[in-house]
């Protein structure tokens, strides 16, 4: 039982080194940068009139009246509004988006 | 006539533009100089001040994919907003557009509301700010105010 345990230990101290990429690799819970959900961020500004930002939320997400008037009055009202989320690649293409049309748009981890 | 819709849809889904002939000179004034203000900003070079709302931040915290992101994007945010321009001038006698054409119509009349906006330093409370006739600035907010009024009809007609 001795020499197996030993063997093990040892092994298993010989590993150290490649344990990190092991353990994201083998693991589908480890979390990499891609993977982490992304939230966009819409923040209000005095030159968007309101009905343009509620505008362009309906075209470029295809929300209804009611969705894209709440989240324009959130934005208003609070600040800010998360108006889409995803993985970074989604949530660059919508900031892009957000952008062309003069929205003031950022993106983020969500937390 | 100035109670009049300047812009109505039509059945086959176009919208007809009654605009005045001085109106659309002023238009193609404006998106003129608006196209040779974003033409001198160099691609990585510094943003003239007027244009820091069309290129807004991406990464709000997060300066190693911002840096990756303008150097990746500007440019082809850029490129959009000249065909923009060049779309809007090509069409500005139209008296019709195409729900296309009435959507570059709008993205163009709102980057120049942004860049005289943020030239003219407008906040939530200047709503109706009328200056008076001797103040220098008198004529942008004047442009800025008649910009909003239009393009509030603009999205008007391109919601119904």
């Amino acid at each position: 039982m001795l020499i197996p345990l030993t063997q093990v230990h040892s092994q298993s101290e010989t590993e150290v080194e490649t344990a990190p990429v092991l353990t994201e690799d083998d693991d589908p819970t480890a979390s990499t940068d891609e993977d982490v959900p992304w939230i966009v961020l819409v923040w209000n500004d005095p030159i968007n009139l309101m009905s343009y930002v509620t505008h362009v939320l309906q075209k470029l997400f295809g929300y209804s009246t009611e969705k894209a008037t709440q989240l324009m009055l959130d934005v208003h009202n609070k600040g800010r509004a998360v108006v889409s989320n995803g993985t970074r690649e989604k949530a660059e293409l919508d900031v892009f988006r957000l952008h062309e049309y003069g929205l003031w748009a950022t993106m983020q981890k969500d937390s | 006539m100035f109670f009049d819709r300047r812009f109505r849809l039509k059945r086959n889904g176009n919208v007809e533009i009654k605009i005045a002939e001085d109106e659309r000179q002023l238009l193609s004034s404006l998106i003129e100089q608006l196209r040779e203000l974003v033409l001198s900003t160099a691609p990585e070079g510094a943003v003239d001040p007027s244009l820091r709302r069309l290129y807004p931040a991406a990464y709000a915290n997060d300066d190693q994919h911002e840096v990756e992101y303008q150097r990746s994007m500007r440019d082809q945010l850029l490129e959009r907003r000249l065909s923009h321009l060049d779309a809007v001038e090509t069409t500005l006698n139209d008296s019709e557009l195409n729900q296309e054409t009435l959507n570059y119509w709008i993205m163009s009349i709102n980057d120049l509301r942004l860049v005289l906006g943020t030239h003219l330093d407008v906040s939530e409370e200047d709503e109706p700010n009328f200056l008076d006739d001797d103040d220098p600035q008198q004529h942008q907010s004047a442009i800025y105010h008649y910009l909003s009024h239009l393009l509030g009809e603009l999205v008007e007609v391109a919601n119904n």
